[in-house]
C-alpha cells in the first residue's frame, strides 16, 4: 500500500507536470487521495486486490517509459499525471479564436464551460469501472482478467487526468467537483453518475467486450475532440489519454472477436451449417451469432445515445469557443470556424426520418458521431472476416441509427435495425429477435464460469493470438490472492 | 404572432401538466409536450415553457382554489427524469416580439405571485420538489413556492444562468425573490446569479436558495411526507368541498366580446374600448350555502372571472387599444349586497376565496400597461368592489346632475367597508390609502361615509373622482380626454402610468413589477441581448452574444 502519511509524490505518482514543486495541486491531491484509494478498496472485490495482475503502468510519456510491464497489486498500482509533451507555438485550432495561441490558463470567460466537460469526461472514467467490478469474478482466463483490470487501472488513471486538471486549474470549485466525482457511483440511487449509460451494470463478459468496443470508443471520440482542444493542458491529458483508450478498443474487438472465433469453430466443428441452429449452437457451451448480433445492436445504440441529440447547442458553443474540435480537426480542410457551413443530420418529420441540413456549428455532436460509426464499422468488418473464414452464412451489421435510441429525434420511437418505421405490434414481434432477451441473459450468464488455471480458456471464447507483452500462451497474467 | 390567445382552458385540455389529487395534498407535475407550443418554430424541450404552459398553470391555481379547497399542500414536481424546469423557452423568447416577451413575462409574473399568495390567502402551500436541472424560470417556479426541497444527488442544482448564458435578467421575480424573500446575501446573490451551473447540496441550502436537501434515495418519501406535515400543521379548514368552474359564456363579435356580465366594446379608430360592467342580475343569495350551490354562476364569482378573461384578451390580443374605459350599470345596493354576504361570511372557504380571487382581478388591472379610465354615468353601480376601479383607474369622470333625456339614477359611488382594506394593491395599501398618501386623515373621514350614495359633487370634494361633469360640459370633455390620450407616445404613457399608479411603500411585489420589470424590459430592447449578434438572437447557434461593452 502507499504510506499515506508521507506519500512521495514524486517517485510514487509518476508525472511529468513537477508534481512535487507545485503546492496548489500537492496540496489538494494529498486531501483527494485518500478517498481515491477507499473508492478503490471498497469497490474491487479484496482476493482480487490482493492478486499480483501483470499490468502495464506508464511512468513517463516517451515511448519507453509509457508501457512498463510488471506484477503490481492493483491498490499500488501507480497512477500517474502524464500529459503529451507541449507543442512549441501550437495555436487553437477552431472556433472564434482560430489561430490564437493555445491557452496555458483557463481563459476565464470559458471557465465554467471547460469545467463542466471535464467534469462530464471525469465522471465517466470511474464510471465504467464500477460498472465491470464485479466480472472478475467470472473471468473466463487470467489473460482476460488481466485485460479487465488493465482497462480498470486505466480508467482509474483517466480520473487522476481529469481531477489534475480539476485541481490545477479550476480552484476551489475545482476541488469540490473532484469530490463529487468520488461521491457519485454507477447505479446508485443516491448520486448516480451523470450519463445514464454509465448508470448499467456490466453483467457478463460478452457485454464487457461490447462496452469496451462501443461505449469505449465513445469516450475515444470525445477524448479525439478534446485533445483538440484550445486549452492546451487538456489537449496534452486526452493525447495521452488517447494512447491508452487504444488498448481498450482492442480489449474489446479481440474479445468480441474471439467470441465470435470459438462459435465458428465450434459450428464447423460439429458440422453446423445454420447459423440460426441456437438451440444446437448453444448446446456446445458457445454463444450463438445471432445473440451476438443483438448484444451489439444493443451496445451500439446506447452508445449513440451518449454523443447526445442531433442539434446542440452545448456542442456548438463548446466548438465556437475552441473548447473542442472535431475529430481529426487538423485534418479536416475548411476554415475551422463553420460560422457560415451546415452540416445533415436526421430530423424526424411528419411521421417520417428525413435526412436536413443545419447550421454546421449545432451539429458538431453529429459529426463526431458520423465520425463514430465509420470507426466502429472497422472492427465490424474484421469480424465478418472471421465468419467468412469458417464460411458460415452470417454477417454482423451495424444497425441503422434510429433503431432503439432514447435521446435525439429518434428517441422511443418505434423502428427496426434497418431504419424502418414499424407499427406496435411489428416492433413487438421482432424486438426478441433485434435484442436480447432476458433469456439470452440467462444463457450468456449460465457460461460465466471463471476459467483461472494458466492458458485454459471458458467454453465460449477462443484463446488470444498472441499474449500481452508477447508472453507465452500459459503465462500466468494474475497471480490470485487465496484469502 | 396574430394569433389570438385564449386564457381560458380546462384540465381535459391540458397538456403540460396533471395533477394527482391524494385528499389534503395534490402532487402536480409538469411535463411539458416538446410540441405543444403556443407558436411555430421552437419545441419546448426539457420542460422549457410558453405562454401557453403558463396558461394552463394558471387554470391549475385557480382551479385548485375553487375546485379542490380540500387542497392543503400542492406539491409541484417534474414529470420528466432528469429535469425539473429548464426556463422560458429560449427560442420562443427569441422569436417574439418585443410586446409579446414582456406580456408573457407580466402574466407569468402575475401566476407566480397567484400561487404564492395562496398559502396566506387561502392555506393552500406551495412546495417544490426539485429533482434535476432547475434553471432561470424554473428555479423562479419554485421561488415562488414556499417551501423548496432539492435533491442532493451531487448534480441536481437550482441556478439562474440568464446573465452569463443570455444577457438578460431571470425577469419573472427570480433577482428579487432571491433577495427579498429568500433573503440571500447580497454578495452571495451577486455568485449565483452569475455562474451558468447554479449552486447544488448542503450550500444551496447554506445560501439559503433551498429550504432542505434531502439525499436521493429518500427524496421521494421525504417530500411526501413534508407534503402531509404541512398539511397536518395547515390552519386550513378541512373536508371543504370545491365547485366546478364552467366554461364562461363568452361570445367574440368583431368588435366586441360579450360575456354573460361584461360587454367589451372596441373602438378601433380611437384606440380605445369600453368595458362595461353590469350590477348583480340576481338579489343576494341569503346565505354561503345558496352562493355554493350557484357556484360558477353566482354574480361575484362570475363577474370577477368574466373581467379578469377580458382584460387578459385585451392585453394580449388588442394590443393597439391604448385606453380602457370602465363603466357599469346596475342597482349599487344589491351589489353592495352581494359584497356584504361575502364580507360577513369570509371565514366560510368559499367567500374567502371569492374576495380574493377579487383582489386579483383589481391588482390585474392595476397593472395592465393601458390608460385607463372609470366613467361614473348615470345608472352606474361604482360601489364597494366596483368603486375600487375608480382608483386603479388614471382619471375618473362622473356625471353630476341630471342629464337631459336621461332618466337613470343620478351617477353615485358607495363605500363599503371593502374599500379600506380588503383588495390592497402591490403596495400592500389599499387603493384609498394609496390614494390619499398625503393626507391619511382623510381615508379615516372617507370611513363616516360608508353605505351613503355620494354623488358627483360629493365625491369630488372627497377626493374620490377626478371630475365631475355637467350635462353642457360632459360629452366634450370627455372626448377631449379621450382624443388627447389617444395622441400621446404609449411608450410614456405606460411608463407615466406605471409610476404614478403605485404611490407609497415598495414591496417585493413593486419591486418585481417596478424595477426589476423595467430593467428587464430595458435589457429586451438593446442590442445586447436582442440585436442580430445579442446573446438572445445568437442563442443555440453556439456563437456568442457580440456585446458592445459601454456601460449605459
Amino acid at each position: 500500500m502507499l504510506d499515506l502519511i508521507n506519500v512521495s509524490y514524486d517517485t510514487q505518482i509518476p508525472n511529468n507536470v513537477g508534481l512535487s514543486s507545485d503546492k496548489r495541486v500537492l496540496k489538494a491531491l494529498e486531501k483527494w487521495h485518500p478517498g481515491y484509494i477507499n473508492w478503490w478498496s471498497d469497490l474491487i472485490p479484496q482476493n482480487f486486490q490482493q492478486s499480483l495482475v501483470y499490468l502495464r503502468t506508464a511512468v513517463s510519456v516517451d515511448p519507453k517509459g509509457w508501457a512498463k510491464f510488471d506484477y503490481v497489486k492493483m491498490p499500488e498500482y501507480r497512477w500517474g499525471v502524464l500529459l503529451a509533451p507541449q507543442v512549441e507555438g501550437r495555436t487553437i485550432p477552431c472556433g472564434e479564436h482560430f489561430g490564437e495561441p493555445a491557452w496555458q490558463e483557463v481563459p476565464g470567460e470559458y471557465r465554467n464551460l471547460l469545467k463542466r466537460l471535464i467534469v462530464i469526461q471525469g465522471d465517466t472514467e470511474p464510471a465504467s469501472v464500477e460498472q465491470q467490478r464485479f466480472l472478475g469474478l467470472t473471468a473466463p482466463s487470467l489473460y482476460d482478467m488481466r485485460n479487465l483490470f488493465q482497462v480498470n487501472v486505466e480508467e482509474g488513471r483517466h480520473l487522476w487526468a481529469m481531477v489534475y486538471l480539476l485541481h490545477k486549474y479550476f480552484g476551489r470549485d475545482g476541488r469540490e467537483e473532484a469530490d463529487d466525482l468520488l461521491l457519485r457511483s454507477s447505479g446508485s440511487e443516491e448520486a448516480p453518475r451523470m450519463l445514464g449509460a454509465f448508470n448499467e451494470e456490466t453483467p457478463d463478459w460478452l457485454s464487457f467486450f461490447m462496452f469496451t468496443y462501443f461505449t469505449d470508443r465513445d469516450g475515444k471520440m470525445q477524448l479525439e475532440s478534446l485533445a483538440q482542444s484550445g486549452f492546451d493542458p487538456l489537449s496534452r491529458t486526452c493525447r495521452f489519454m488517447l494512447t491508452e483508450e487504444a488498448h481498450h478498443m482492442f480489449v474489446g474487438e479481440t474479445g468480441v472477436g474471439r467470441t465470435i472465433q470459438k462459435t465458428c469453430e465450434v459450428m464447423q466443428e460439429h458440422g453446423i451449417e445454420d447459423p440460426y441452429d441456437i438451440e444446437k449452437i448453444r448446446s456446445f457451451g458457445v454463444i450463438d451469432l445471432p445473440t451476438i448480433q443483438k448484444k451489439l445492436n444493443l451496445h451500439y445504440t446506447l452508445s449513440l445515445d451518449l454523443f447526445g441529440q442531433e442539434v446542440s447547442t452545448n456542442a456548438a458553443n463548446a466548438f465556437n469557443a475552441g473548447i473542442k474540435g472535431r475529430y481529426m480537426e487538423h485534418r479536416i480542410k475548411d476554415d475551422h470556424m463553420l460560422q457560415a457551413d451546415t452540416y445533415t443530420v436526421w430530423d424526424f418529420e411528419d411521421g417520417k426520418a428525413v435526412q436536413k441540413e443545419v447550421p454546421a456549428l449545432t451539429a458538431i455532436n453529429m459529426r463526431l458521431r458520423d465520425d463514430y460509426t465509420r470507426d466502429a464499422q472497422g472492427g465490424v468488418t474484421r469480424w465478418n472476416k472471421i465468419i467468412e473464414k469458417y464460411g458460415v452464412a452470417f454477417e454482423m451489421k451495424l444497425p441503422h441509427e434510429s433503431f432503439n435510441r432514447k435521446i435525439g429525434v429518434f428517441a422511443e420511437k418505434l423502428f427496426n435495425p434497418e431504419g424502418q418505421l414499424v407499427s406496435g405490434a411489428e416492433y413487438d414481434a421482432g424486438v426478441t429477435e433485434w435484442l436480447p432477451t432476458h433469456a439470452d441473459g440467462d444463457f450468456i450468464q449460465s457460461l460465466m464460469k471463471p476459467c483461472t488455471e494458466p492458458g485454459q480458456y471458458a467454453s465460449w471464447i477462443a484463446p488470444p493470438k498472441v499474449g500481452i507483452d508477447n508472453k507465452p500462451g500459459d503465462f500466468e497474467y494474475v497471480k490470485l490472492h487465496m484469502a | 404572432m396574430a394569433k389570438v390567445i385564449d386564457f381560458q382552458t380546462d384540465p381535459s385540455r391540458y397538456r403540460h401538466w396533471r395533477v394527482e389529487y391524494d385528499g389534503e395534498v395534490a402532487n402536480l407535475f409538469m411535463d411539458v409536450d416538446e410540441n405543444g407550443g403556443l407558436f411555430d418554430g421552437y419545441q419546448l424541450k426539457l420542460n422549457s415553457y410558453d405562454l401557453g404552459v403558463d396558461i394552463e398553470l394558471a387554470d391549475v391555481v385557480q382551479r385548485m382554489r375553487f375546485e379542490h379547497p380540500e387542497v392543503k399542500v400542492v406539491v409541484m414536481q417534474s414529470g420528466k427524469d432528469k429535469v425539473f424546469c429548464a426556463g422560458a423557452n429560449i427560442r420562443m423568447l427569441g422569436g417574439a416580439s418585443h410586446a409579446h416577451k414582456v406580456n408573457f413575462c407580466k402574466f407569468t409574473n402575475e401566476t407566480r405571485n397567484t400561487f404564492e399568495a395562496a398559502e396566506e390567502d387561502s392555506g393552500q402551500k406551495y412546495v417544490a420538489a426539485v429533482k434535476g436541472a432547475c434553471a432561470g424560470g424554473g428555479y423562479e417556479l419554485a421561488l415562488a413556492c414556499n417551501y423548496i426541497m432539492l435533491t442532493n444527488d451531487s448534480s441536481s442544482s437550482v441556478a439562474l444562468p440568464e446573465v452569463p448564458l443570455l444577457a438578460v435578467l431571470p425577469g419573472t421575480g427570480g433577482l428579487t425573490r432571491v433577495t427579498d424573500k429568500r433573503k440571500v446575501r447580497r454578495d452571495l446573490a451577486d455568485v449565483f446569479c452569475s455562474v451558468e451551473e447554479g449552486v447544488k447540496g448542503q450550500r444551496a441550502v447554506d445560501w439559503r436558495l433551498v429550504d432542505e436537501v434531502v439525499p436521493n434515495s429518500k427524496f421521494d418519501a421525504a417530500v411526501q411526507e413534508r407534503a402531509k406535515e404541512f398539511a397536518a400543521q395547515s390552519t386550513k379548514v378541512s373536508g371543504a368541498t370545491g365547485i366546478a368552474l364552467k366554461p364562461l359564456d363568452r361570445r367574440f363579435g368583431d368588435d366586441s366580446i360579450t360575456y354573460s356580465l361584461v360587454e367589451v366594446s372596441i373602438d378601433r379608430d380611437g384606440r380605445k374600448a369600453t368595458i362595461t360592467l353590469s350590477g348583480p342580475d340576481a338579489e343576494a343569495p341569503a346565505s354561503m350555502e345558496e352562493v355554493q350551490a350557484q357556484g360558477s354562476d353566482g354574480y361575484m364569482l362570475r363577474l370577477a372571472r368574466e373581467l379578469d378573461d377580458a382584460i387578459l384578451h385585451l392585453r394580449l390580443n388588442e394590443r393597439e387599444i391604448g385606453l380602457l374605459a370602465f363603466a357599469s350599470q346596475g342597482d349599487p345596493e344589491k351589489l353592495i349586497a352581494h359584497e356584504k354576504l361575502l364580507m360577513d361570511n369570509a371565514d366560510h372557504w368559499l367567500a374567502n376565496e371569492i374576495l380574493k380571487y377579487w383582489k386579483r382581478v383589481l391588482k390585474r388591472v392595476d397593472l395592465t400597461s393601458r390608460s385607463m379610465v372609470a366613467m361614473v354615468e348615470h345608472g352606474s353601480c361604482f360601489a364597494g368592489v366596483l368603486a375600487e376601479l375608480l382608483w386603479a383607474c388614471d382619471r375618473s369622470y362622473m356625471m353630476l346632475e341630471e342629464f337631459e333625456g336621461d332618466n337613470r339614477p343620478l351617477a353615485t359611488v358607495t363605500l363599503t367597508p371593502a374599500n379600506f382594506g380588503l383588495y390592497p394593491m402591490s403596495n400592500d395599501l389599499s387603493r384609498l390609502e394609496t390614494r390619499f398618501l398625503g393626507a391619511p386623515e382623510a381615508v379615516e373621514a372617507l370611513k363616516e361615509k360608508i353605505g351613503e350614495p355620494l354623488e358627483a359633487d360629493e365625491a369630488d370634494k372627497l377626493g374620490l373622482i377626478t371630475y365631475a361633469f355637467d350635462d353642457i360640459d360632459w360629452e366634450d370633455e370627455v372626448r377631449i380626454f379621450m382624443e388627447e390620450r389617444a395622441s400621446f407616445s404609449p411608450d410614456a404613457m405606460t411608463g407615466m402610468e406605471a409610476n404614478l399608479r403605485f404611490a407609497g411603500p415598495e414591496t417585493m411585489e413593486t419591486r418585481i413589477f417596478g424595477r426589476l420589470t423595467a430593467w428587464q424590459n430595458w435589457i429586451f430592447q438593446r442590442p445586447n441581448a436582442v440585436g442580430k449578434d445579442g446573446a438572445l438572437q445568437r442563442y443555440g447557434t453556439g456563437i456568442r452574444g457580440d456585446y458592445n461593452m459601454e456601460r449605459v
